[in-house]
């Protein structure tokens, strides 16, 4: 049904006349809408409540939102134009997510409030069914397109929030943190995919930039499984570093990761690996000439 | 566009400006090995930081260089590859296996006199200094 709206805009293709007369429904239409406003608006709110929808929201909460909807309503299908909708959708959407409420319940409210319309609507021209008829005819492909208009407002809002949360994630899950001069860890935690793979190597290399690193620790005793694709990565980015003239030390490959690379075959030659990440701090201090002692190793001898 | 080599103690700086023909890269080549004959020079330090693209046979080139400095007598080193540039260059398989790198213009001399610090002690006999004055 939403979809056909969406093919079919509210106008026929009918010749002038018939585009006329059509306006000429909607028109009152929307007189009528705006006429039984209280009274139609209420019993939408009732119906929200009754079908348990919203639930995440007070009674009060609903018939403020059921009053700003129905407003934004009458006004799309008066106007024609869609864009205040869109907008309102769209903020409504903003303030609802965070709050729980799900997609099935704003499709639900929306076709509500055009069910509790049609209703009214028989009930006035119950008597002339011709006339009922015709504005219907009228009525129906507005009101789809209005409830399309603000279901799609929903997801879009929602998948917008969601890639949002995936982006805040993925910056989160790779820290480049200096630990000395010069020399950056990496700790890896978590699933390895392309896309991340990319991101952490190319974040890596501006590091190693702004830092000037000559010495980086990948730990990637967080990283539960490997197969040849990330392995390839991760040569990948201990290539592109020594580019820049950073040495790379990967640490903390569990057995069953070091098992299967070398079941595999992957080439790891090239790769400077230690044990663990206190290991690799260690080495890449002797790298860089530091010595860490205890410091009564430093005390004077008597 | 002709890249101009610095001669700077005993090493050969060639910064490269702007982006190169296949030729300009060849005439880099060639100036650079016989300079590196005629200053007697131990290092060579090209510096690709304006670079923004490296192509395989810029990559060759480099190789080639350091490869035909060490020949010579010069080790090589390159500078200032941009961390986009090294990403695009390990997606193509250009990985300059064999030749030194380092950040910049600063790491590349800091590389050179660590390397020619094992050569002093090794190479020259005892007193070679003296010899000289």
């Amino acid at each position: 049904m939403a979809t056909k709206a969406k093919e079919a805009p509210p106008l026929p293709q009918d010749p002038l006349a018939h585009t006329e007369s059509t306006a000429a429904l909607l028109r009152e239409l929307v007189a009528h809408l705006r006429q039984n406003r209280t009274q139609l608006r209420e019993e939408w709110a009732r119906r929200i409540t009754r079908a348990q929808l919203l639930t995440a929201m007070t009674e009060e909460e609903i018939f403020a939102e059921a009053t700003s909807v129905y407003d934004n309503y009458v006004e799309a299908l008066e106007t024609g134009t869609f864009e205040a909708l869109q907008a309102y959708a769209r903020n409504l959407s903003e303030r609802i997510i965070p709050r729980g409420v799900e997609t099935h319940e704003v499709v639900g409210i929306v076709l509500l409030l055009r069910d509790v319309l049609a209703r009214s609507l028989f009930g006035k021209y119950h008597e002339d069914f011709d006339k009922l008829n015709r504005i219907l005819d009228a009525y129906e492909p507005a009101a789809n397109r209005v409830a399309n208009t603000v279901a799609v407002g929903f997801v879009q809002e929602r998948e917008r929030i969601i890639r949002q949360q995936q982006e805040a994630i993925r910056e989160l899950s790779t820290p480049v943190l200096q630990v000395r001069e010069r020399l950056l860890i990496l700790p890896i935690i978590g699933v390895i995919d392309p896309q991340r793979a990319r991101q952490l190597t190319e974040q890596l290399l501006r590091a190693i930039r702004t830092n000037r690193a000559k010495v980086v620790v990948i730990d990637i005793t967080g990283v539960a499984a490997m197969d040849s694709n990330v392995a390839n990565h991760l040569v990948q980015t201990v290539e592109a570093s020594r580019l820049l003239g950073a040495t790379v030390i990967v640490t903390g490959l569990s057995p069953e990761i070091a098992q299967t690379l070398v079941t595999i075959g992957v080439d790891l030659s090239e790769m400077a690996t230690v044990g663990d990440l206190q290991g690799g701090i260690e080495e890449a201090e002797r790298l860089l000439g530091y010595k860490v002692l205890p410091l009564e190793d430093l005390a004077p001898k008597p | 566009m002709e890249v101009p080599i610095l001669k700077q103690g005993h090493y050969l700086i060639a910064s490269i400006q702007s982006a190169l023909t296949d030729a300009d890269l060849s005439q880099l080549r060639e100036a650079l090995i016989e300079r590196v004959g005629r200053f007697r020079a131990r290092g060579v330090i090209v510096d690709v930081t304006a670079l923004d693209v490296m192509d395989s046979f810029a990559v060759r080139t480099l190789r080639d260089i350091a490869h035909m400095a060490r020949l010579r007598g010069a080790d090589t080193v390159i500078v200032g590859i941009q961390p986009e540039v090294a990403f695009a260059m390990v997606q193509l398989g250009l990985t300059l296996k064999g030749v030194a790198t380092a950040l910049d213009l600063e790491e590349g001399l800091a590389f050179l006199n660590q390397q020619g610090e094992g050569r002093l002690e090794d190479r020259r006999p005892p007193g070679g200094r003296i010899d000289r004055g």
